[in-house]
């Protein structure tokens, strides 16, 4: 009985949903009257933005509504583009302790799984992406969890569909652990980075002798034969290595292992980041940090304070803003809760533009994808949503979201559940 | 990195309760039973209502102090618009449209900005699970994960005073938090309630006459942690609860027995029964880890075969769906503004709960479990406000800044010393530079008993821990930016 009503709760949600959602694709919108902030440009009082088949077509104060255009009044509302949370488990992770609902980790061979693609267990229909979109959050990175090279990140906008649908780069970087030697199989720096330098010396190898490898006639690999492969876009600077450390000193060999073979690296968690900033702005490095944790957790990350991002692009480095308070499922239930994280950059010096930029375009150029989406201009896919006033403000609600131009009512799980217990005891027949 | 952080919730997160004792003696023992624990002599017999640990606690040196021209959210009645408060030997000597400074009075201006009680965070496990906690630091004092039920711990003894964390919460505005022993045991032990405060030791962090708490867990974490031991099971777990009890219901009536004549030899000390004996007298209030709905209903249910009151459930992302009772029963609520999914038992967790157990009348409470979460609880009011006014259930802040004070203060049965700006009560008190509910708001300057123990513009007097000292850059202090 209670299984048979939890499942048709879960089935009314879905409906809702797929009801509420997508308008036909072949539709003209238009958000007039709204202050709206471009990213790529300076802000618009008075702007309108037209959207035509799932794309962005004009934006500007001047731009004339075409005709039999739908309108969505945005007057004294903030318009931006769709948010964009770039370290995230969504759609990998459902409930972390329920084994079965996560697809984030892979078990590799010696901590090595770098042909992992973390987007090939993507669940299209986990309950955590309402709510996300309901709060302006349109596209997300998602990462692999653990390992010296754990797998290759995936971009996708959250769109109703299948797995194929929603994403936007099925290869957006490949993750390493650099911070915690004992994690990755290690029990010292040094040993380490002997480890990646062996991995990637022998990736290069495989690379010049893959008939020899065939034919068994090379010496042992340090890896697999698929992840050797995965290396190769690292080794030929296609594909960043998106390499997760805190600490300054672990941060400056990462920049020595990246000039060394010539690979791209951005810095994941960098607490302690501002300390080397001149060094990343100058390598051109970028980085992906937050500006809610100060706490000296752990030896790595005695430096570590909320101005780290403000410091950073004080110092010209360009830097995506992520959840790093460590709590609260940041990754997860609460990847929505990445406009707090701005707020709170620009409470800790940020200014408001570079921290709104922070979490729209510049995680978009940092994984490749801002052709896509990350700026309103005529072009990109048509993310935008209409803010009911500062989108980091806790009072503030995302009113009207758009992904690839069509508008989401979202009707979460949670929605739901609020609406059967706003009234005790609930009617468990008639609510929701 | 995510790894870790998850298991840090499944240790920590999810303790909840106790709260800390006073060394006042209680009403079933009396003035007889302290006096004859006097003249026993050290170490001959203590009672239930010792204080083996007393407070040592005494306000750093305070100026009288005016604040003017300031928004005060009293957590006692409507907020005073371009108020004044006299702060003043540790209390607060007047407060309303205007004051009378004394001429010896610091007279800050606190035009634009928002004065508030000092927040209360009623569930914490900073000091006893300190930082840094890497592999071999030791610093992880939270779980005496070695019995499902350990009435015997004190989570004092676990709490470091130079953890790096505290000034830390302190720059958050909090400046009372009760610790409390971690999940993974059914009774888990005594809380500690603490000023957050520069210390030689614990015991000059006590809150003088505070009680002390017990911490109960509910659901899956003591289930799973003494899985291959037992409580295997949700129904074993309740099974250890009311065995619990009625061995300190036996307890209890052999101490208040022979503390009624003194006739015979003193009954054996039970430690861990003498905390729960305790509590069936209600001298320690009952703080209980508890996600979901039907579980809270079975707990309240032992606490009455038992007689005793839950003053607290934790974590309670299902209070929502029972808060008429916990209304009906006089129990608070603390939980998180939106944290949910990290186990199925939060998988219910919506961001409408402050509000809607508010609405039917029980007392919300802004908590933390976390040692980020809780330099920030002004701003989980903030999402627990906007998320009630999306779904209808208007919260004003006049009411969201009890969450954050006045609640927790009664949780802890503290209420008439601290929680609200009123007459009389202790001068803790936070001065933000806007309203507290904005995520650009920071704390400005923080008094506890009336003494300036937080100045944001003021780097030279900022408190660093001892571990900080050589560890941590200077840039880093907590409020280092101006």
């Amino acid at each position: 009985m209670r299984t048979l009503m939890r499942s048709s709760l879960l089935g009314t949600a879905l409906c809702l949903t797929t009801l509420a959602a997508p308008r036909a694709d072949a539709q003209t919108i238009a958000i007039t009257g709204g202050k709206v902030y471009t990213v790529s440009g300076a802000p618009i009082e008075n702007g309108t933005v037209v959207i035509r088949d799932g794309k962005i077509v004009a934006v500007g104060a001047n731009v004339a509504v075409p005709e039999g255009a739908q309108r969505i009044d945005a007057t004294g509302k903030w318009v931006t583009p769709g948010l964009v949370n770039a370290s995230t488990v969504l759609g990998l992770s459902e409930i972390s302790a329920v084994t079965g609902t996560n697809d984030a980790t892979a078990r590799g061979r010696d901590n090595v799984a770098a042909a992992f693609q973390v987007a090939d267990g993507l669940n299209p229909t986990s309950i955590l992406l309402s709510p996300t979109r309901g709060d302006g959050i349109t596209a997300v990175v998602i990462h692999p969890d653990d390992g010296l090279f754990a797998g290759q990140s995936a971009v996708f906008e959250i769109v109703d569909g299948s797995a194929s649908d929603m994403i936007v780069k099925q290869s957006a970087a490949m993750v390493a652990n650099l911070g915690n030697p004992r994690a990755v199989g290690a029990s010292s720096r040094g040993e380490m980075l002997m480890h990646v330098r062996e991995i990637l010396d022998d990736a290069r190898t495989y690379a010049r002798r893959r008939a020899d490898f065939e034919r068994a006639q090379t010496r042992p690999f340090a890896a697999s034969r698929l992840d050797l492969e995965a290396l190769q876009p690292v080794l030929a600077g296609r594909l960043p290595l998106l390499v997760a450390v805190d600490k300054a000193s672990d941060i400056e060999a990462t920049l020595r292992i990246a000039k060394e073979y010539g690979v791209k690296v951005i810095i994941n968690g960098g607490a302690e980041a501002w300390m080397v900033a001149d060094k990343l702005a100058a390598a051109k490095v970028t980085v992906l940090t937050g500006a809610m944790d100060n706490i000296p957790r752990n030896f790595n990350s005695l430096g570590s304070r909320q101005e780290n991002a403000a410091l950073l692009r004080a110092a010209g480095v360009s830097v995506a803003l992520i959840g790093n308070a460590g709590g609260g499922g940041e990754t997860q239930f609460n990847v929505r809760n990445i406009r707090y994280e701005a707020g709170n950059a620009v409470a800790y010096g940020m200014t408001w533009d570079d921290a709104l930029r922070a979490i729209t375009l510049a995680p978009a150029e940092i994984f490749g994808v801002s052709d896509r989406f990350g700026s309103l201009q005529a072009g990109r896919d048509a993310n935008v949503v209409v803010w009911s006033g500062d989108p980091f403000e806790f009072a503030t609600r995302a009113e009207h979201v758009l992904v690839r131009g069509k508008e989401y009512r979202d009707v979460s799980r949670q929605d739901l559940l609020m609406q059967r217990y706003k009234k005790l005891p609930p009617d468990f027949e008639r609510t929701p | 990195m995510r790894r870790a952080a998850l298991a840090a919730v499944f240790v920590t997160a999810a303790c909840a309760s106790s709260a800390r004792q006073a060394p006042a003696p209680q009403r079933a023992a009396g003035d007889s039973t302290a006096k004859s624990t006097a003249n026993a002599g050290p170490g001959a017999t203590s009672t239930p209502n010792a204080d083996p640990f007393p407070s040592t606690y005494r306000p750093m040196p305070s100026r009288a102090t005016v604040i003017r021209n300031v928004t005060i959210l009293t957590a006692a009645g409507p907020a005073i618009h371009n108020g004044a408060i006299l702060l003043r030997d540790g209390k607060i000597a007047a407060v309303g449209a205007s004051v009378d400074a004394p001429a010896d009075a610091v007279v800050i201006d606190g035009t634009g900005k928002y004065l508030t009680p000092g927040i209360i965070d009623v569930h914490s496990h900073v000091g006893a699970g300190a930082s840094p906690d890497d592999q071999g630091a030791n610093t992880n004092d939270v779980n005496e994960a070695t019995n499902p039920s350990t009435p015997y711990v004190w989570v004092e003894h676990s709490v470091w005073p130079q953890d790096p964390q505290l000034p830390r919460v302190l720059a958050g505005g909090v400046t009372t938090i009760q610790v409390l022993p971690g999940s993974a045991n059914l009774i888990g032990g005594r809380s500690a309630v603490l000023k957050v405060v520069p210390a030689r030791s614990v015991q000059e962090m006590k809150f003088p006459g505070a009680k002390y708490g017990l911490k109960m867990a509910c659901g899956e974490n003591p289930k799973r942690v003494y899985a291959q031991r037992g409580p295997s099971t949700r129904m074993g777990n309740v099974a250890g609860y009311r065995s619990a009890w009625i061995q300190a219901e036996a307890y209890r009536r052999r101490w208040d027995k022979w503390n009624s004549g003194h006739q015979g030899d003193a009954p054996t000390r039970d430690l861990g029964l003498e905390t729960l004996a305790d509590v069936l007298r209600g001298n320690i209030l009952v703080h209980n880890h508890c996600y979901r709905a039907d579980e809270m209903m079975q707990m309240i249910d032992i606490a009455k075969e038992f007689g005793y009151k839950i003053r607290a459930f934790h974590h309670g992302v299902e209070a929502y769906k029972v808060a008429d009772v916990l209304a009906r029963e006089g129990i608070s609520a603390a939980v998180w503004a939106d944290w949910g999914a990290f186990k199925l038992e939060a998988a219910d967790a919506v961001r409408g709960n402050m509000a809607l157990i508010d609405n039917a009348g029980a007392r919300t409470i802004v908590h933390s479990d976390d040692k980020s979460g809780i330099q920030r609880l002004n701003q989980e009011a903030a999402k627990g406000m906007a998320a009630g006014n999306a779904i209808g259930v208007a919260v004003s802040e006049d009411e969201a800044i009890k969450w954050l004070t006045i609640n927790p203060a009664w949780a802890l049965d503290l209420d008439s010393k601290i929680g609200s700006i009123e007459n009389g009560k202790n001068a803790d008190v936070v001065l933000w530079s806007g309203n507290p509910f904005s995520v650009y708001t920071r704390t400005e300057k923080i008094w506890i008993d009336g003494a300036m123990v937080f100045d944001r513009s003021d780097p030279s007097e900022r408190w660093r821990t001892d571990f900080e000292l050589g560890y941590v850059p200077a840039a880093s202090t907590v409020g280092g930016n101006r």
